[in-house]
């Protein structure tokens, strides 16, 4: 074995034991640099006779090859080491908290307000709005109630000292939608209504959704399916649903719905969750369209109910306190 | 309405049960809102008479009776009732029976004495809340009867929840019309017997308010047995209809009200002077009614009269002095019919109601009085004797509620209900209901009776045909039809956004009452234009609010006294303010923050929330709808006046933003500095489209510079002096250091400025950049006192 083999045996030994790259790259410069060992090998064969020097040539450039690729493949092991060192020094706890979680929450009622809205716009009804503080034209007068009329003490009634009042529930808006204004109107109208009553089960101020619809087809039967869908979609289950003859003075024929809802304790029984019936051809009389030629259905539903049955809310109060325990659990 | 279900099926007895019939109500609107089961669990109740009834040997409080039911001999039984006594007659359950409450009856030894079963109280029997003492039968009970047998039992206390469309209903009579038209079963119409006219006694009888009371029936009757009382079978049907029972005449008024739904009154007829007139009463006239209150009238309310006084309020309660009492020999009736208008409001207006307002001002049938009067003639004759004299009637026919014929289109029937009803469905259901139906062009023509007047367009039969045919029969068909998109315009950026930025950024949204306590408005010094209730539940919601901040605030205090550090808490309402001619409502957003910046975090910044933490959740709002907001220094009572602003957006109010001010934290009682906003929510929707411009192909430059300025001076005024020297090249300018202290001398601060230079045209090179940064400087140093930190 020559000289030249015995050197680069070592060395490959050499840098396969180099431990980082400062050492392997002394190592290459020592083999492989100007003054290198091997780079004295390839100067020296301008000194051998030309028949020695392709032979010679050719196991210098072999073992500058074999350098070459050692160094190189050490390098990458020392390089992929050093990297995942680094990595390793990088760890961090991930399970710890992340910074600044806090996401707020919409408030129940306002959910449910934009759910039900929500659900009336892709069926083409379009939001509006009226005064909350009302006239008695707009809350009962145009709405067929007569003055003193039984069907107003139905509605406990805050009033201002000039005859105003708080409106009792949204309806007053289907006088405002259709005032003015010729079929086909599809509107849905959400807001706050206030009556004079506070218990358990009464606070005096809630939400009210109702809707309208007036065209020159529509019938209870649209009216029946309208709200069958409507319900249907809100609590995303199908229900056994009734319609029961009740009364509105601003509707004719009136009804109230009621779903077959499942109690906590396994039992079922009808729940009243909307107001509704056709309107009634004094109030289309009195918004100037003619009852004749046109026909409308208008319902009316109590949002907190809904929220109520939707989220599992037990007490009507808790939609008032504000209470961020409450709130919370919306988020 | 309360009745007892035997009452109504003696007038209509369809073929089902209590359910089905029950079910059947509710489903035609008639909503049946209790059942209350009278008489289950009598088998072995018997009509007891106590024969003997001796003291027992070793209790005070009991009493050894001896029983007698009937066959056999009579039972011994051990008796604790206060009202037990020899003679009477009382329900007893014999051994074997199994009491509604429970009890199991069993032969017992009470203190050492043996007892055959129990003496029973009407609660023990579940017909009645009396546990007083026994239950005390009539002597003429046949004793030894079945107590179910001789009390009519089962029966059922149904209770109605009525609409105030369905006068008709508040008497058995109206609503056995509709049974009979739900079931298609056979009705038996209340008549009353001819009554043989025994006494000449009349007192004339005078419309003095025809409009009001078109109709008066009056008559008298002379010699009833004063201590007369009801049978059984009619107090009974009182008791199970939810009224006591007091004596013959209150009874019979009672019963007939019940049964046709037409109050009556009774008067003692020798109280009475002389003629009686219907008519209004005079303004200040004072009457003392039968609960023996006195009300001052006006001449909104209808009075009965005599010569001397008002003797009843008409329609609603009688008078004291003319009551009948237990001393009554000649009693005056009254059957009349009183219109509705001149009735409603008014017992609601002194504060009462009485079962002749709640009917009469709903309206009663006009054609019933006489019948009532002859029905109420004939029970009294018969439960307290005395002789009936002539009927004196007053009647202004042309103030009677006109019958009038309604016509009935087969085609618009169709059209309202989306379904075609048979027409010999139509007519029978009309009929049933006792209307008058003739077949009249395309359709009918239908006269309802006399005693449904809510029945006057055709919308009116419409519902009673589909009502009685039932909803239920109606498809139910899925929505279609024209659409018409109305779509709110791109531009305005709907509040929903608003919402969802807020919560984004970490608010949780409250809900507020609309009106508050006028103090909280005056410590906020917002009572201003405020708008108050007439008639308020109660002064801490009086005021209807001109700000959302006070509720806003109160709910963070409520969180604060239950262990909540970090709060924040947002609202979209509307408030309230007096206007020229309506009240102004406009929509606002407000926003509350107080405690820790952030939630508190192991790498965590500690600082307490700030007025520029409150500012950046503010502009982010703001440039929801393409906006940038001015603020401006403000000097307002409820903030504090170093660390507040008014809002501005393109130079328009827009609201408020700032520290509140420490006095008010102090009178709400907040031991932390609370920040708030509140702003025109319209204003701040109020958007633009986007437009979009060209893009600069040309490299941006930036230049830093530190400047040395007066404290005094805000980065307000320093922005503006640098956009004025800027100009279009100036593309965006930032402040990215601010430094006081040390090395700076007092009354002085540094900001480092950050210049992005930019032309839409040209490379700027950096002798233009220098120059104007130059020029930057020097117009700071003229107008601000600004220099360069050296």
């Amino acid at each position: 074995m020559d000289v030249l083999e015995t050197q680069v045996d070592e060395s490959l030994a050499r840098i396969g034991g180099a431990a980082s790259i400062d050492e392997l790259e002394s190592l290459r410069v020592g083999l492989l640099g100007k003054s290198g060992l091997v780079t004295e090998q390839l100067k020296a064969l301008g000194k051998l006779a030309p028949e020695e020097r392709k032979l010679a040539g050719e196991r210098v450039n072999r073992a500058k090859e074999r350098l070459q690729g050692a160094i190189a493949e050490r390098r990458s092991l020392l390089e992929e080491a050093a990297f995942a060192e680094r990595l390793a020094s990088e760890r961090i706890d991930v399970t710890l908290p992340g910074r600044v979680a806090d996401l707020g929450a919409v408030h129940p009622v306002s959910r449910t307000l934009a759910r039900i809205t929500d659900i009336f716009q892709r069926l083409g009804y379009q939001v509006a709005e009226g005064p909350e503080i009302e006239d008695d034209h707009h809350n009962f007068e145009a709405l067929n109630f007569p003055p003193h009329h039984p069907a107003r003490a139905m509605h406990d009634t805050f009033y201002f000292p000039d005859g105003r009042l708080l409106r009792t529930h949204t309806s007053p808006v289907q006088i405002r939608a259709m005032s003015g204004r010729q079929p086909p109107i599809r509107i849905i109208a959400p807001g706050k209504v206030y009556r004079s009553d506070s218990d358990q089960t009464h606070t005096p101020m809630f939400h009210q959704v109702e809707g309208l619809l007036v065209d020159e087809t529509s019938s209870f039967a649209d009216l029946k399916g309208t709200l069958a869908e409507f319900v249907r979609a809100f609590f995303e289950r199908d229900f056994e649903m009734r319609f029961r003859p009740s009364y509105f003075p601003f509707t004719e024929p009136s009804a109230e719905v009621d779903i077959r809802w499942d109690q906590a304790d396994g039992s079922e029984r009808w729940l009243e969750v909307l107001g509704c019936g056709m309107v009634h051809p004094n109030v289309l009389r009195n918004c100037g369209i003619d009852p004749e030629r046109y026909t409308g259905f208008a319902f009316g539903l109590g949002v907190e109910r809904f929220a109520m049955l939707r989220y599992g809310v037990k007490d009507l109060r808790q939609f008032f306190e504000n209470d961020l325990r409450f709130l919370r659990q919306f988020a | 309405m309360k009745f007892s279900e035997n009452w109504l099926r003696s007038l209509v007895d369809p073929a089902v049960d209590r359910d089905t019939l029950c079910h059947r109500l509710t489903m035609a609107g008639l909503e049946v809102e209790g059942v209350e089961a009278l008489g289950d669990g009598l088998a072995g109740v018997r009509v007891g008479e106590i024969v003997e009834c001796d003291k027992h040997p070793n209790a005070d409080k009991l009493r050894v009776c001896r029983v007698s039911v009937g066959a056999g001999e009579p039972l011994q039984i051990v008796c604790g009732a206060p009202n037990a006594r020899l003679g009477i007659k009382a329900p007893v359950a014999t051994i074997g029976a199994l009491l509604p409450n429970g009890m199991a009856i069993k032969q017992a030894a009470l203190r050492g004495v043996d007892s055959f079963g129990m003496l029973c109280s009407a609660k023990e029997l579940g017909l009645d809340a009396d546990a007083s003492g026994l239950m005390e039968l009539p002597a003429d009970a046949p004793t030894g009867m079945a107590l179910a047998d001789y009390l009519a039992l089962p029966d059922a206390s149904i209770e109605l929840k009525m609409t105030p469309n369905r006068p008709d209903c508040l008497g058995l009579r109206g609503l056995a019309y509709d049974v009979a038209a739900l079931f298609g079963a056979p009705l038996q119409d209340v008549t009353a017997a001819p009554v043989s006219i025994a006494s000449a006694a009349v007192r004339g009888v005078h419309l003095d308010a025809a409009a009001d009371c078109p109709r008066y029936l009056g008559r008298v009757i002379e010699g009833i047995a004063p201590a007369a009382t009801s049978p059984l079978w009619l107090k009974e049907r009182l008791r199970r209809a939810g009224l006591r029972p007091i004596s013959a005449v209150v009874d019979v008024t009672a019963y007939v009200m019940l049964e046709l739904g037409q109050p009556m009154h009774a008067f003692d007829n020798a109280r009475l002077d002389g003629d009686v007139h219907v008519r209004r009463a005079a303004a200040g006239e004072t009457l003392t009614l039968l609960d023996g209150s006195e009300v001052s009238l006006d001449e909104s309310f209808l009075v009965i009269a005599d010569a001397a006084r008002a003797v009843a309020l008409a329609g609603i309660m009688g008078g004291q002095d003319s009551r009948v009492t237990d001393a009554t020999t000649d009693v005056f009736l009254e059957s009349a019919h009183f219109a509705p208008a001149s009735i409603m409001g008014r017992a609601r207006k002194l504060g009462l109601h009485t079962d002749a307002s709640h009917r009469f001002e709903r309206g009663v049938d006009p054609d019933l009085p006489r019948l009532a009067l002859d029905r109420a003639t004939e029970l009294l004759l018969q439960i307290a004797g005395g002789r009936a004299g002539p009927v004196v009637e007053a009647v202004a026919p042309e103030h009677l509620p006109a019958r009038r014929a309604v016509p009935l289109r087969r085609q618009r029937l169709g059209r309202v209900l989306g379904m075609d009803v048979p027409d010999a469905e139509v007519e029978r259901i009309l009929r049933a209901l006792g209307m008058d139906v003739q077949t009249a062009g395309q359709g009918w023509s239908v006269t309802p009776p006399s005693r449904r007047f809510d029945i006057e367009i055709e919308e009116d039969l419409i519902e009673e045909v589909v009502r009685v045919h039932g909803y239920e029969r109606v498809p139910t068909r899925a929505p279609s039809g024209q659409l018409r998109l109305n779509l709110a315009p791109e531009a305005q950026v709907p509040a929903e956004r608003v919402r969802t930025q807020l919560v984004a950024d970490g608010y949780y949204e409250a809900v507020c009452y609309s009106f508050v306590a006028k103090d909280w408005l005056q410590r906020w010094s917002r009572e201003a234009g405020a708008v108050a209730l007439a008639n308020p539940l109660s002064a801490d919601l009086a005021v209807m609010r001109t700000s959302l901040l006070p509720g806003l605030v109160e709910a963070l205090k409520h969180n604060a006294n239950r262990q909540q550090e970090r709060i924040r808490l947002f609202e979209i309402a509307r408030v309230f303010q007096t206007g020229s001619d309506a009240p102004l409502e406009s929509r606002r957003v407000a926003a509350v923050a107080c405690g820790r910046a952030v939630p508190e975090h192991w790498g965590g910044d500690k600082r307490a929330v700030d007025f520029y933490d409150l500012k950046a959740d503010l502009e982010k709002l703001v440039a929801l709808a393409g906006g940038r907001a001015e603020f401006h220094p403000l000097d307002r009572p409820e903030f504090h006046p170093g660390r507040s602003a008014e809002v501005r957006r393109d130079g328009a109010f827009l609201g408020y933003i700032g520290a509140l001010h420490p006095r008010l934290l102090k009178a709400l009682d907040l031991d932390q500095d609370v920040y708030a906003f509140e702003l025109d929510l319209d204003g701040l929707t109020a958007g633009r489209l986007p437009e979009a411009a060209e893009l600069s192909r040309f490299p941006q430059v930036r230049r830093d510079i530190a400047v040395v300025l007066p404290e005094a001076v805000t980065w307000g005024q320093v922005e503006t002096v640098l956009r004025g020297v800027g100009g279009v090249v100036l593309r965006d300018l930032l402040v990215f250091d601010r430094y006081s202290g040390t090395g700076l001398g007092s009354g002085l601060k540094s900001l480092a400025i950050g210049l992005i230079l930019q032309d839409s045209y040209r490379t700027l090179t950096d002798q233009e950049a220098d120059h104007l940064v130059a020029s930057a400087l020097a117009a700071l140093e003229r107008e601000c006192g600004g220099r360069l930190r050296g």
